[in-house]
């Protein structure tokens, strides 16, 4: 009788805790961004396609279905570090090269105006008709490389962004504690 | 005049080094060989330089055009020829280049046709505008367009003008001997910016260091007959930072996020009013500035500069010693060592000291944070320095924003009193500029997001447009060929042979010609809306319209409706669509 | 020469000014220990630093960092000291040596060196020795003894006659096993009536010590390098909780001022419990930092199995410090209007 009145209360313990639970559950839901969206705010949104995928959308997905985190150039090695914080897995190498950040420009002499590269261009950073020079609009251009090839006069390059005034960042102050060196930097300094 | 004054927390008390500087009068500088005027010497937008290679400028000429609401104009210094419109050094911690206008001078210093403006019978927005024009900014060191602060908020009514002689930096004395000197256009043209904002109080707010300016400026307040307040304000640096100027002598503490005004309180330093005077009472755009010239030179003075003179030129007339090993642009709390001697004066150099090992002697290398708790302690703001510095080293940017980083105003108090020697400031410096580029960053990516998405919508779009006009054209075609198909089998009236060629075709004409049709009445449709659309636009004012009026509307009317009925009716229908 | 960094004006000060100032404010102490109690603390504050200056040259050869640099920041002294004067005068060598050590190696560099120890490094070599040695860390001479220091010396290098004979417990241990073993016939007071063990207030000689804390705690406040906040909270929450209980029952409980002066008390609230590293920096965090370690103190001293509970209430309080401070932050310029 005993058992069964102990078995009983263990019972209804678990009943109603798993109740309170399930409750608890439904009305405090934490409306998150789902996890695709997550990653997909991390990814630097390119539209690159060098991680083998045909945007950042898609490669996102990927990422979430189990893909590596280490395709995306763009994003870099703290792209990669960022990833697999969020997805609590390793922090893998790259798996390409590390490039400064760049933007395509057109060399408008040699543009035949062809429009090949408008249509390669995913983010439409690209403006110009057909028979008519093309210019590339700097402050849209992802640096995605895309409209390289397609160019049939090779007219397009890509060069670094250069750094200005007003995008200067203040340096990583040199942590510093050997004397020696110390003093070497002093002198440099001064 | 005794005045109830409040206190900020925190603040230091480095030695003051102003008396080197204080011992000679003003002097002019002498035109310097070459004047390199950047074009961006305000915060806000770069301005447009208004002027070639070769041009004739005149002393005051506009050289650079305001470039939207926050921005100042840039002018001619002195007279001379523009030999370059290019990318030049310029005196920021960078050390990198960006577009200056290079004056070569012609020695004649011949002005513009000066104007005086005549304030008090303009606009509030008119005196506003013609600020923006002179170049007038804040030449306490941040450069904020002067303009952009003359507005009073809408709903708060302003209390109290505060004008900033406090010149809290050690060094630092060009707003001191300005106010022992030109104390009478100093208060004019506060009487400018008072009339613009029209508070109940004006506060000018000196260190008590600087008992003669103090007295200077008290004087000119009687002769001219203000009601301005000259208050004496304890020396504790950073008494100077407009936010503390404003905290003890009003008891006012504006937060990093808010406006001045909408407090009721707006500061202005005494070297801005100066020159807002000499733009409007003389027409004289800023081309010049007070400059005081000290350290590690032979005799420090202050001098009145021209814009863009540069620094070595003027460093050389105060006789620096030979072991001088840089220049300091700015006070020895807040300044940097400039990347090259011969970057120019700017609108925002109030000093330039001559560096050398024995003034600023090298730091002690640095050592691992004990959590003290000086900085905190220091810091006028009331931040948490030791936390900040925390995960700003370990570039956590999330939780140095959670600790206020945007608040710090860059004082360099919790760097002047760590025992560890942390270069702490710079650390909130590193951090600051990480998070900007991050955002910038953010949004670009969020711009190319949405335009990728925008495109493949288009595309996807196009698509299902180009899939839809070949399916019709070979349903027009089916149909055609279904037609030809009938009318043949018609012409050749045999019956049951050629029933199984037009079998086919005939299923699919009838669905073709369904669709069709239903294309054709929501076509209709779409017509008998637009129709009753324009009937439904009745005219309005029309009674008393004169016959000529009357006349040129029925002409127009009957030009419409000759147009109308000259349309296809297929092609207005597409229109609708 | 681009990133030489602003403010070129610096203060003068430095992590070693601001320890040897701690050091010079334990001095009046130390020269009342050696002169009421003995001269053996002499010894042993040599024994602690040589300890600790090997230990930190050890460590920081280890981790590759610059020896002259550290060894001279004069941390590693102060953690010396506090072990010295905090253990039983007539210790032996090798166990203030060990705990030094151990104060230096584990809980100061295995967390990561200066500045870096979650738990005060002194306080840790404390617990540890007096889980490890309990015997030997409740050895306290009877106040007064007749040894010269060279004999002093001897029992503390292991020579001299066996610690035993010479030693008794501290006025604490005393007034608490005679509470125990009197079963409700004694009171305290008549316990406290033989100032043989307890001087006129909180034992003999001891209370004089006490009074040095006392004095160089208020130098160091006057000198800034500590605040008022950890010594104002732990003194008040520790006369409040001994106050209310003696009030409640004085024969069964201590009056205030012997659990002030009594024991590591003073010493705990001006010097270790105010080390900035392992405790609260928040104003309002230190305050409950503070009365926190009081309170527990009291507890743990009274109601515990120990002889005194400072290091175990400051060590416990160092646990809680990052959430205290966490919760604690005080709003900032501007901010103050909002909650």
């Amino acid at each position: 009788m005993e058992i069964v009145l102990a078995i009983a209360i263990m019972a209804l313990g678990a009943v109603v805790l798993g109740a309170s639970l399930g409750f608890a559950s439904i009305k405090f839901k934490v409306e998150g961004d789902p996890l695709v969206d997550k990653i997909d705010a991390i990814l630097p949104q390119t539209q690159c396609g060098q991680c083998g995928y045909p945007g950042c959308k898609p490669y996102a997905e990927a990422i979430a279905k189990g893909e590596e985190i280490n395709k995306c150039p763009p994003g870099g090695a703290e792209g990669v570090q960022r990833l697999a914080d969020l997805l609590g897995r390793e922090v893998k190498p790259l798996d390409a090269e590390e490039k400064p950040k760049q933007i395509a420009i057109i060399d408008e002499q040699t543009c035949i105006g062809c429009t090949l590269c408008i249509q390669a261009c995913p983010v439409d950073a690209i403006v110009g008709a057909a028979k008519q020079m093309h210019t590339i609009v700097a402050q849209l251009c992802t640096g995605c490389e895309l409209c390289l090839p397609p160019c049939p006069v090779e007219c397009i390059r890509m060069e670094p962004i250069a750094e200005t005034i007003d995008n200067w960042k203040w340096k990583y102050p040199v942590v510093e504690i050997k004397p020696e060196s110390a003093a070497a930097s002093m002198k440099e300094a001064a | 005049m005794l005045m109830n004054l409040f206190k900020f927390k925190g603040g230091v008390k480095p030695p003051t080094n102003k008396t080197q500087s204080v011992g000679l009068p003003i002097a002019v500088a002498p035109i310097p060989s070459r004047l390199v005027v950047p074009l961006h010497q305000s915060i806000g937008g770069t301005p447009r330089p208004v002027v070639q290679v070769g041009d004739k400028v005149l002393k005051g000429q506009l050289i650079g055009e305001a470039d939207g609401w926050i921005s100042a104009a840039v002018h001619a210094p002195t007279s001379g020829t523009v030999i370059a419109v290019d990318m030049q050094v310029q005196p920021h911690p960078s050390g990198l280049d960006a577009m200056s206008v290079v004056i070569e001078p012609d020695g004649q210093d011949q002005w513009i046709d000066r104007q005086p403006f005549d304030y008090t019978n303009a606009a509030p927005e008119a005196v506003r505008e013609y600020l923006q024009q002179s170049g007038v900014v804040g030449l306490g060191g941040a450069v904020f367009p002067t303009h952009g602060k003359l507005t009073p908020s809408k709903t708060v009514p302003m209390e109290e003008l505060v004008i900033n002689g406090a010149e809290c930096e050690p060094f630092i004395t060009c707003d001191d001997l300005l106010m022992r000197e030109r104390a009478e256009e100093v208060v004019r043209g506060v009487g400018i910016f008072r009339d613009l904002l029209k508070p109940k109080k004006v506060l000018i707010g000196i260190e008590d260091n600087k008992p003669e300016a103090a007295e200077a400026m008290r004087a000119a307040v009687q002769a001219i007959g203000e009601d301005f307040e000259v208050v004496p304000v304890p020396t504790l640096y950073p008494a100077g930072g407009a936010k503390q100027l404003i905290r003890v002598l009003t008891g006012k503490e504006v937060p990093a996020a808010k406006r001045s005004t909408d407090l009721g309180v707006q500061c202005f330093n005494v070297a801005t009013a100066y020159t807002a005077w000499r733009a409007i009472a003389h027409g004289e755009p800023v081309v010049s500035r007070l400059v005081t010239v000290t350290g590690n030179v032979h005799t420090p003075r202050n001098y009145e500069v021209l814009i863009g003179t540069p620094m070595d030129e003027l460093l050389d007339l105060a006789q620096p010693n030979p072991d001088t090993d840089g220049i300091i642009m700015g006070g020895p709390m807040m300044g940097f060592l400039v990347p090259e001697r011969s970057v120019p004066v700017v609108k925002a150099t109030n000093c330039l000291i001559a560096h050398n090992e024995r003034l600023f002697p090298p730091k002690a290398p640095e050592m691992p944070c004990i959590r003290c708790g000086s900085c905190a302690r220091a810091c006028p703001h009331e931040l948490q320095p030791f936390e900040m510095y925390w995960f700003s080293r370990a570039k956590n940017f999330g939780k140095t924003q959670e600790y206020h980083i945007f608040d710090c105003i860059e004082c360099g108090c919790c760097s002047f009193v760590c025992p560890s020697r942390i270069p702490l400031v710079q650390y909130f410096r590193f951090a600051k500029s990480e998070i900007w580029a991050r955002e910038r960053e953010k949004n670009a990516a969020d711009g190319a997001k949405t335009r990728f998405e925008f495109k493949q919508f288009r595309e996807e779009r196009e698509k299902a447009e180009k899939a839809e006009k070949l399916a019709k054209a070979a349903a027009a075609q089916a149909a055609k060929k279904a037609a030809e198909a009938a009318a043949a089998a018609a012409s050749e009236n045999t019956g049951e042979n050629a029933a199984p060629a037009g079998e086919p075709a005939a299923p699919a004409s009838v669905a073709v010609d369904a669709e069709k049709a239903a294309k054709m009445a929501t076509i209709q449709a779409a017509m008998e809306r637009a129709k009753a659309q324009r009937a439904a636009a009745q005219p309005k004012n029309t009674e008393t319209l004169s016959a000529a009026q009357q006349k040129d509307i029925d002409d127009i009317e009957a030009r419409r409706q000759a147009a109308l009925s000259s349309v296809p009716p297929a092609e207005s229908g597409e229109k609708t669509e | 020469m681009m990133f030489a960094p602003a403010p070129f004006l610096l203060k003068d000060t430095s992590v070693s000014q601001v320890m040897i100032q701690v050091c010079v404010a334990l001095i009046p102490s130390i020269l009342a220990y050696a002169w009421l109690v003995g001269p053996a603390i002499l010894a042993q504050l040599v024994i602690a630093t040589l300890a600790a200056l090997l230990a930190e040259a050890l460590m920081l050869k280890v981790r590759g960092k610059p020896l002259d640099l550290f060894l001279s920041d004069g941390s590693a002294i102060v953690t010396a000291w506090l072990i010295a004067l905090t253990f039983p005068p007539l210790a032996p060598w090798w166990l203030v040596a060990l705990g030094t050590a151990f104060a230096i190696v584990v809980a100061k560099h295995l967390y990561g060196g200066l500045g870096q120890n979650p738990f005060n490094p002194a306080m840790v070599a404390f617990a540890v020795c007096i889980v490890s040695f309990p015997a030997l860390m409740s050895q306290w001479p009877s106040v007064g003894l007749e040894l010269s220091l060279l004999d002093q010396i001897k029992v503390i290098l292991g020579f001299g006659s066996p610690v035993d004979a010479l030693s008794g417990a501290t006025p604490l241990d005393a007034l608490k096993t005679g509470l125990k073993m009197g079963e409700g016939t004694v009171t305290v007071s008549s316990l406290l009536a033989n100032q043989e063990i307890y001087g006129r207030v909180a034992g003999r000689g001891w209370e004089w010590v006490a009074a040095g804390y006392l004095l160089g705690g208020l130098w160091l406040w006057h000198r800034k390098v500590i605040t008022w906040h950890v010594p104002a909270a732990f003194v008040a929450s520790l006369s409040l909780i001994s106050g209310a209980l003696w009030l409640y029952d004085p024969a069964q409980f201590a009056n205030p001022l012997f659990h002030l002066l009594s024991g590591g008390a003073m010493l705990g609230a001006f010097f270790i419990a105010t080390d900035p590293v392992s405790g609260c920096t928040t104003p309002r965090g230190k305050l409950i930092f503070g009365a926190g370690a009081g309170l527990l103190a009291y507890i743990i001293r009274v109601f515990g199995g120990y002889p005194d509970g400072v290091a175990f209430a400051v060590l416990l309080m160092n646990l809680c410090a990052p959430v205290i401070d966490l919760l604690t932050q005080p709003p900032i310029f501007g901010m103050k209007d909002k909650s």
